[in-house]
């Protein structure tokens, strides 16, 4: 390849703005892990030391052990695996019909679930509360996900539907040939095919769910109902100044999104780009 | 083409058939989309034009504009969106200025693109819980970060600054954490407009003699504009819905409710003071004022593409 002498100077000043970017990306959050290593009376050590000195777990130790903090935890493995089960299942039919069925109403249908995508969240929560409310699904675990579900719907089917549309339709009619019916087409032919697809759905309703607060923070006020976020949000209020504490319970809770991420970051910057293009 | 004849030739029953087969498999979906998003949308249009009785909903009162009138009459309300409003006017060109170096640099032929992609999205899937607590601890007045630097490494200033307590100052760690979060996120789509741009057309330019910044402002920047466009539109939507971020550091709008979001005020006015109407105003004047500026910006920034 040719490289011109501009070119060369260009990519060395790259990697050195590259890595200056990634160390201010990633400081905030060695300085989180570091300060979860310190005990009590480090963390309020002028200067402040990015090495802590005598590293200890205690802080770990304590917030695993505190109050509901390990019931916390169940909830939002609960509610973020329930809700990527469901909602990759629903809108998977749903993108379905879109894609492959002809049926009165089909247009009408998409655009008022594309406007589902142009809702912002936090503004549906006062009637949402209501609802619920009237469900007697307040301070339940089920609140929260019957609502993560619909607020995901919109923009997964949209995805979803678009994956779907790349999938040659020889394929299925071979499969009517052979006699096959629809559903056998969606689950012999479309799912499979889709696997990346159903990743990006996956993952992404997955880390919604497991990071969401506003609306878990107005539907649930019982402790041991609370998910992480609303947990972490309200032990800041209560232990007010124990950074230490405090930041061993974001690492905790922050772990499974970041190993769900490295995972599957390829299929994930990949439905970025769909939903963000098209 | 036998298939195709099979497939075009059924009677009308059939087609009745299959089209109940497709309201079958959007039944669940649309059942939760009606329940929780386009019901609870309509339903809170309604309550703006209440004074709403949350405990008994029969003796709420039709009230007209009033909410809106009471809204829109509130000192707090205009501080608040005055605070959103610059929010929104530093995060979005924040966001978008270093996302584009980012992206440009990434898109040179370097090693290591899947480590810096994987490491500038990390802030992007954090929950704003955590990330909110890590800005309040750098710029805690005692033993923060920020002020260290600040004071003893750079003598900038001679007094530690009270960025958290001060309903001015606490928008800088607001608009900061705002822009650090979202760069990950335009960088991503930002890189993926770049790659589609024919390499040929930077060859052309080489050998025309045109430097790096030529190319940059003469080829990727008016190939990216409808990029650049959809970010700016996305990124102001989510600049006036800033939440979690304001609600957790100014503990709800303190001091004296001026550090204020337009959605912190909506949700202090409707959960703690009960008032679901002026809560329901609020988040419709929020989006009707999203609206209006998306569709001006979208007019505006499409205009300069075709000429």
């Amino acid at each position: 390849m040719l490289t011109t002498k501009e070119e060369r100077i260009f990519r060395n000043i790259a990697y050195i703005l590259l890595i200056c970017g990634v160390a201010i990306t990633l400081v905030p959050f060695i300085y989180m892990i570091s300060a979860s290593l310190k005990s009590q009376i480090y963390t309020f050590e002028y200067p402040p030391r990015l090495i802590p000195r005598d590293p200890t777990l205690e802080n770990y130790i304590k917030a695993l052990g505190k109050d509901l903090f390990g019931i916390n935890l169940l909830n939002s493995f609960f509610v973020a695996t329930v809700t990527t089960i469901s909602t990759v299942f629903i809108s998977s039919l749903m993108a379905y019909a879109f894609s492959r069925m002809q049926f009165p109403g089909k247009e009408v249908f998409f655009y008022i679930l594309l406007l589902g995508m142009m809702i912002p969240p936090v503004m549906l929560i006062i009637p949402q509360f209501i609802i619920v409310k009237n469900l007697h699904l307040l301070d339940n675990l089920w609140g929260l996900i019957v609502v993560y579900i619909s607020v995901t719907l919109s923009m997964q089917t949209f995805l979803l539907r678009s994956f779907f549309e790349t999938i040659p339709r020889e394929l299925e009619e071979a499969v009517l040939v052979d006699g096959g019916t629809r559903w056998d087409i969606f689950r012999k032919i479309i799912l499979p095919l889709s696997k990346p697809g159903l990743a990006v759905v996956a993952i992404f309703t997955f880390l919604y769910a497991w990071d969401e607060f506003p609306w878990a923070h107005v539907a649930i006020r019982e402790g041991s109902r609370r998910t992480l976020p609303v947990a972490i949000a309200l032990f800041q209020s209560q232990y007010l100044t124990q950074w230490g504490l405090l930041f061993a319970a974001t690492t905790v809770a922050s772990i499974p999104a970041v190993i769900v991420f490295v995972i599957f970051q390829r299929y994930f910057i990949q439905g970025v780009v769909t939903s963000g293009l098209k | 083409m036998e298939v195709k004849n099979k497939i075009l030739d059924k009677s009308f029953l059939k087609k009745i058939l299959s089209s109940k087969g497709a309201y079958l498999l959007l039944l669940p979906g649309m059942g939760f989309f009606f329940t929780f998003i386009l019901f609870p949308l309509i339903y809170s249009f309604r309550m703006s034009f209440y004074k709403w009785n949350i405990v008994d909903i029969g003796a709420s009162k039709f009230v007209g504009f009033s909410n809106y009138v009471r809204v829109i009459n509130d000192p707090i309300f205009i501080r608040a969106t005055l605070n959103t409003i610059v929010y929104t006017l530093m995060t979005v060109p924040g966001q978008i200025l270093f996302a584009l170096v980012v992206a440009i640099l990434l898109n040179q032929k370097i090693k290591g693109r899947t480590f810096f992609r994987v490491a500038y999205y990390i802030p992007v899937i954090t929950s704003w819980v955590v990330v909110t607590f890590l800005f309040e601890y750098f710029f805690g007045s005692q033993a923060g970060l920020v002020n260290f630097i600040l004071k003893d490494m750079l003598h900038l200033v001679d007094k530690k600054i009270m960025w958290l307590t001060d309903p001015v100052l606490v928008m800088i760690p607001l608009i900061l954490l705002g822009i650090w979060k979202g760069i990950g996120w335009s960088a991503i789509i930002l890189l993926a407009a770049l790659q589609n741009i024919p390499l040929d057309l930077y060859e052309a330019a080489t050998i025309d003699g045109a430097g790096i910044w030529h190319k940059i402002t003469k080829i990727t920047l008016p190939l990216i504009r409808p990029t650049l466009v959809f970010l700016v539109v996305v990124l102001v939507i989510g600049g006036f819905n800033v939440y979690v971020s304001g609600l957790l550091m100014t503990k709800g709008g303190k001091p004296l409710d001026l550090s204020h979001f337009i959605l912190t005020l909506m949700y202090k006015k409707t959960f703690t003071y009960l008032d679901f109407g002026y809560g329901s105003a609020t988040s419709y004047l929020l989006a009707a004022f999203i609206f209006v500026v998306s569709v001006i910006e979208i007019n505006l920034l499409r205009r300069k593409v075709e000429y």
